[in-house]
């Protein structure tokens, strides 16, 4: 298996667009931080200090247990592009600190890329699992395995009190942050956005946009976390974030009903309006086409457009993106250049359906 | 008091720095402070570590900090100092939890509304720690049993809390 394929190939297996309420859930990541007892942190690591940690949860890596789950493969930061960084956080797979700021970073990626181990990021590790739809406890069941496979042969920073010691305090207790990727088109439409917003963050959880902290919520495409670590369970912690989303992910399918009945013309238009600039347009950029991607989506949730697939507009969602849209013309690439190229791949992967 | 960088100021930012033990005391005017940027940290670049030092009420522009008068609190294992950890908000390494110790309970109590682990405890390691927790997880089901009058699910807890508790003697 060659580690190209992670950077050349736009699908993972988050990306099928299946699985329970992918209406509106895109996906479900859940990521756990651990530290080995015996070495600095990320912060203070010398390079061969960071060297070592990699060796060690690589050796893991090869271990019966965790090849039976899927075998891994191990890419070192050091020996990408940064174009070629910049595709794997598009698509998710690692965080844009291991691209950009870690001392020997790595990830050990699996072959459905559902699983990625980011080894010295802001903690030694940092196994992440990524599913379609919404699959909170199967999350938690695959990453909690893995988990159990480096205890067996790693000795973790582990502390009675503050359970599993992580550089940053936000992390201490659990390790666990768990989020679900969701499209609220209808709920932004009705105005009612906002206020639910508001209320989530009185409730320990967040929300940010589709590329994690700081970034803005694209494409109607809102990321709800736990913020809460330490004095609460992992099944607590998943259960609180589950039933907060599934009451959003009501109050969506709410406002969509209200949408059709009460302003059906206004919606098909807007819909059909977006979906054929995709599919003429011949320069965008990359928030309009988010917007615009994100009306396509609702058309097919609502069954109005046949012709396009969830696979389809996610991954679209990845390979219009700045880094990917560059690293496949095998060059950099000015703005101008880059919002005619997108325009022409999803004109193309339109008119293909 | 003028400012030590211009001299014609005067200086209204007292700043005390302390790197690896080692205090170094500013004083200088806003203008100057603003020009000499990187080295105070926290002027320009707002982050989440500026967010957390500002819960740890590390603020060095209004108070002096307390490590100035006596020795400073630092992790004998990797020499992070608890003001060092302020700034940048991240720890050096595991034994930092221990010697920063209990300064570090309002801080955990300000971002989680809590200062005690309730999760999963390590399965080879964890041994005799796993069932204390399981313990401690028992003996709060059973309060919350009696509280709500469910005394037949009490009792089976009960049984189990003592079963626990042999095992645990045991071991």
């Amino acid at each position: 298996m060659s580690q190209q394929k992670f950077m050349q190939n736009p699908w993972s297996n988050w990306m099928k667009g299946e699985g329970p309420d992918s209406d509106i859930v895109i996906s479900t990541r859940l990521r756990i931080a651990r530290n080995l007892r015996q070495h600095p942190f990320p912060l203070l690591a010398t390079d061969s200090q960071a060297e070592e940690v990699v060796k060690k949860v690589a050796e893991v890596s090869k271990v019966e247990a965790m090849k039976n789950r899927s075998p891994l493969q191990l890419i070192q930061m050091d020996q990408l592009s940064p174009l070629e960084k910049r595709v794997l956080v598009e698509k998710h797979l690692i965080s844009p600190h291991l691209a950009e700021e870690s001392r020997k970073g790595a990830v050990l990626l699996s072959e459905d890329e559902s699983v990625s181990i980011m080894v010295n990021e802001e903690d030694h590790i940092r196994i992440q699992v990524l599913l379609p739809g919404f699959q909170l406890n199967e999350a938690w069941e695959i990453g909690t395995k893995i988990d159990d496979v480096f205890e067996k042969h790693l000795t973790y920073a582990f502390d009675e009190k503050r359970g599993y010691l992580t550089s940053c305090p936000t992390n201490v207790g659990t390790g666990i942050r768990a989020s679900v990727m969701l499209h609220l088109p209808a709920l932004v439409m009705t105005q009612q956005i906002n206020r639910i917003l508001q209320a989530i963050n009185q409730v320990g959880l967040v929300v940010r946009g589709i590329y994690g902290e700081g970034s803005e919520a694209l494409g109607n495409l809102f990321q709800l976390s736990n913020q809460v670590t330490l004095g609460m369970s992992e099944a607590d912690i998943l259960s609180n974030l589950y039933s907060v989303a599934r009451q959003i992910i009501e109050q969506e399918r709410v406002a969509r009903r209200y949408l059709m009945e009460h302003s059906r013309v206004d919606l098909e238009d807007r819909i059909f309006r977006s979906y054929g600039i995709l599919r003429y347009a011949r320069t965008m950029e990359s928030k309009e086409a988010s917007q615009r991607l994100s009306d396509v989506r609702l058309g097919l949730d609502l069954g109005l457009i046949k012709n396009v697939s969830h696979q389809l507009l996610n991954e679209l969602l990845v390979t219009t993106q700045p880094g990917f849209l560059q690293h496949r013309a095998g060059q950099k690439l000015t703005p101008e250049q880059r919002d005619e190229r997108r325009a022409r791949l999803i004109r193309e992967r339109l008119s293909a359906h | 008091m003028n400012c030590e960088e211009c001299g014609k100021r005067p200086a209204t930012l007292h700043l005390t720095k302390i790197v690896n033990g080692e205090k170094t005391e500013y004083h200088i005017c806003e203008h100057c402070a603003q020009e000499k940027g990187d080295v105070f940290a926290g002027f320009h670049n707002f982050s989440i570590n500026n967010l957390l030092s500002g819960l740890l009420h590390f603020d060095p522009m209004t108070k002096k900090s307390q490590e100035t008068a006596q020795k400073p609190l630092r992790c004998e294992t990797c020499g992070l100092t608890y003001a060092q950890f302020s700034k940048s908000g991240r720890f050096g390494c595991s034994d930092c939890y221990t010697f920063l110790g209990d300064r570090l309970d309002p801080l955990f109590r300000r971002i989680h509304g809590n200062t005690q682990h309730m999760g999963k405890v390590p399965e080879r390691t964890g041994g005799q720690l796993k069932l204390r927790k399981e313990l401690e997880q028992l003996k709060s089901a059973l309060q919350r049993y009696v509280a709500s009058e469910e005394f037949e699910k009490a009792a089976e807890i009960r049984d189990r809390i003592r079963a626990l508790e042999q095992k645990i003697a045991q071991s």
